[in-house]
């Protein structure tokens, strides 16, 4: 609580004691209504006050003048209790509200720190403290156990672990070594670090992250817009309703004053706007509070609320499904043992700079194959390698190789990626499938998907055959093989053409921007480095995990969910309020609950909306 | 020229649209925005006649919501 708070609230007890003070006093006449008038004033001067003001400056309908109106009503019919006591109740749920607000939005924003607030930088042999901003790129800093790295640098002395939790939601610390690059924004967890900076502040992660996130309420989901339009027309619509019920009535059908005047201004109070105006922009707030904790962040919440409608969802496969990176998958051997196969082949290939070659060789170490003597080595263009490994004379190739040397082999499989064969000495001897791997969440992410009822759709450029494998083996409904990069755009169109809802395009940010653009809502992964990439994409996924794709899903959703909820609760209790009201069955005092008291419960329910690690 | 500042006590949601409206109202201002949940605002004006613009956006949120201040 500010002190600002602290003080209200002692006038709301102070105000309380006279008003029951007042209440008991034996009191008449003139004499009672002053000493109602003093808990009124003091409780609810302020208001009065800013109405008066208000008024002034031409601003008729805000919320302090019709709390006027209706307490200084409720004073006129005699109703002196009542009066005081909804101008308290009043202020109790204003300060509640304003407290409940305060701290939501500084629990959300402390979820977006991760501004470091400074930086020890090495300068004539002394190590001094200054503002991240103010370092130069090639400058050294230091980073001490427990310290925020603050810029983007390359570590030049000291290994240990450092957290980025902070940035990509990745719980499981990461080890530095001297060469590797670190990430402002991370947490050094246990050890002294130098390292050598890479870019100034300004253009380092954090401060592109920290603009992103910090601008992202600025575009606006065309649900908050609605809202705002609609408070624009509702408290002058209500106001207008009161007018007529408290006048109507009287003067049509003789009925008396007081009692309808009454009713009018259980109107009055009803007609705040309050609990939408906020709950409304604290959910999407909350939301992308939330999801930026786990690591992706979203550009505002026009795109959270287009993500929650998405029916579709379009992987770009190599970098987004698959590591990218290609391994050895498969070893099948004919006439020899699977490790003398690989020791063959790691032979053969041991000259070559092929990334083909490079899993092999790769393979061949991590198993620790010895790997035979190499001599003769020829290189077949547009088939493969001959050489003379451990004295057998070698081909390892493609089929057409095996083809040209009369070689025969076994019918080609539709496995996904790349199969080298082998013959050795004139025979056949088995191939090797050298495929990219798919990476360890892809699995889980399509069958999350599938079961939020999306639709799933891989591009790549891989051939027909090795597509539909991998689409296969992760559950994808379809597919869009052979494709060019310039043909991805088009695709996609045709897919959002089909689609019911919105497209979402999930991709790693090398050559995709313009199919990022194009789309609904555009993801890109593991995006921290490319900045042609944060700027076509409407969200960027910190790590490059493509689950983070599908909890953003369902992120969205929650927060479409717990929106629809505020609107309706909040308009449901003010309308049933607004009936009883004019029926005469509800009092001003649940009117003052329908307005302060659902704004409270709006707010508490919005503050869910960033509660997303159950997710 | 788009310069951001930030709000103390900037306490009622409705209040900063109404603010936000009233400023983009303003001659001389391009565009503005008062973000009620980061308690900033962005005001983009005219560069020549920058400072008589924020005077006059400092008189508008006054008019709108007295308790509230803009840190410039």
């Amino acid at each position: 609580m500010t002190r600002r708070h602290k003080l209200t609230l002692a006038r709301i007890i102070a105000a309380a004691v006279l008003l029951a003070a007042a209440h008991f006093a034996p009191l008449e006449g003139v004499w009672e209504l002053a000493a109602y008038l003093v808990p009124y004033l003091l409780v609810g001067g302020d208001v009065l006050l800013r109405s008066v003001q208000n008024i002034l400056h031409g601003q008729v309908f805000d919320e302090n003048f019709l709390m006027s109106v209706a307490t200084i009503g409720a004073m006129f019919t005699s109703e002196y209790a009542e009066g005081v006591a909804v101008m308290l109740f009043y202020q109790v749920g204003e300060l509640f509200q304003s407290v409940a607000v305060g701290r939501s939005r500084r629990s959300i924003a402390s979820l977006m720190d991760i501004r470091p607030d400074f930086a020890n930088v090495l300068r004539d042999g002394e190590t001094i403290e200054v503002s991240p901003e103010d370092v130069a790129v090639g400058e050294l800093i230091l980073i001490r156990p427990g310290e925020r790295v603050p810029l983007d640098c390359v570590v030049t002395e000291g290994r240990g672990s450092v957290n980025t939790a902070a940035l990509t939601g990745e719980s499981v610390p990461r080890d530095v070594a001297p060469g590797d690059e670190l990430i402002s924004g991370t947490i050094d967890l246990n050890c002294v670090l130098t390292a050598r900076v890479k870019s100034v502040y300004a253009e380092s992660a954090v401060a592109r992250i920290l603009d992103m996130v910090e601008n992202s309420s600025d575009r606006k989901a065309r649900t908050e817009n609605f809202i705002t339009k609609f408070a624009r027309y509702y408290t002058p619509a209500v106001v207008f309703a009161a007018l007529a019920l408290g006048v109507l009535p009287p003067l049509l059908m003789g009925e008396p004053w007081a009692k309808w005047i009454h009713r009018a201004l259980v109107f009055l109070v009803v007609s705040c706007p309050c609990a939408l105006v906020i709950s409304v922009p604290l959910s999407f707030f909350g939301g992308i509070g939330g999801a930026s904790g786990r690591g992706i962040l979203v550009k505002g919440s026009n795109y959270l609320e287009a993500l929650s409608k998405a029916d579709t969802v379009v992987f770009d496969k190599t970098g987004t499904l698959t590591k990218g990176e290609f391994k050895v998958a498969r070893i099948s051997a004919e006439g020899m043992e699977p490790r003398e196969l690989m020791r063959l082949a790691a032979g053969a290939e041991s000259a070559s700079t092929h990334p083909i070659a490079g899993a092999i060789i790769d393979y061949a170490e991590s198993e620790g194959l010895d790997v035979p003597e190499v001599r003769d080595i020829e290189e077949l263009a547009g088939l493969g390698i001959r050489a003379k490994v451990g004295g057998h004379s070698v081909l390892a190739g493609n089929a057409r190789l095996m083809e040209t040397e009369n070689i025969p082999i076994p019918e080609q499989s539709n496995e996904a990626g790349t199969v080298v064969y082998l013959a050795s000495d004139g025979v056949y001897a088995g191939s090797i499938l050298i495929s990219d791997t798919v990476k360890d969440d892809a699995r889980e992410t399509i069958d999350t998907l599938s079961g939020l009822g999306v639709r799933t759709v891989m591009l790549t450029g891989d051939r027909l055959a090795a597509a539909k494998s991998i689409a296969a083996q992760l559950g994808i409904d379809e597919t869009r093989s052979e494709l060019m990069p310039q043909d991805k755009v088009t695709a996609l169109e045709e897919i959002m053409a089909s689609a019911r809802g919105t497209v979402a395009f999930v991709g790693d940010g090398i050559n995709d921007a313009p199919v990022l653009m194009r789309s609904d809502v555009g993801i890109a992964m593991g995006a921290l480095g490319s900045d042609a990439a944060i700027e076509a994409a409407d969200m960027v996924l910190m790590d490059d995990r493509p689950s983070r794709a599908a909890e953003a899903i369902m992120i969205s959703r929650r927060t479409m969910r717990i929106v629809w909820q505020n609107i309706i609760f909040a308009l449901a209790v003010k309308l049933i309020i607004l009936v009883l009201g004019a029926f005469g069955i509800a009092d001003m005092w649940l009117a003052v609950f329908a307005d302060v008291g659902v704004a409270v419960l709006a707010v508490l329910n919005a503050l869910r909306c960033m509660n997303v690690k159950n997710i | 020229m788009k310069k951001t500042y930030r709000l103390k006590d900037l306490d009622c949601a409705n209040c900063a649209a109404k603010m936000e409206r009233n400023i983009k109202k303003l001659s001389g201002v391009t565009d503005a925005s008062v973000n009620f949940l980061t308690q900033k605002m962005t005001v983009d004006a005219e560069e020549a006649r920058f400072e008589e613009i924020m005077d006059e956006v400092v008189r508008v949120c006054r008019r709108v919501e007295p308790d509230c201040v803009i840190v410039r």
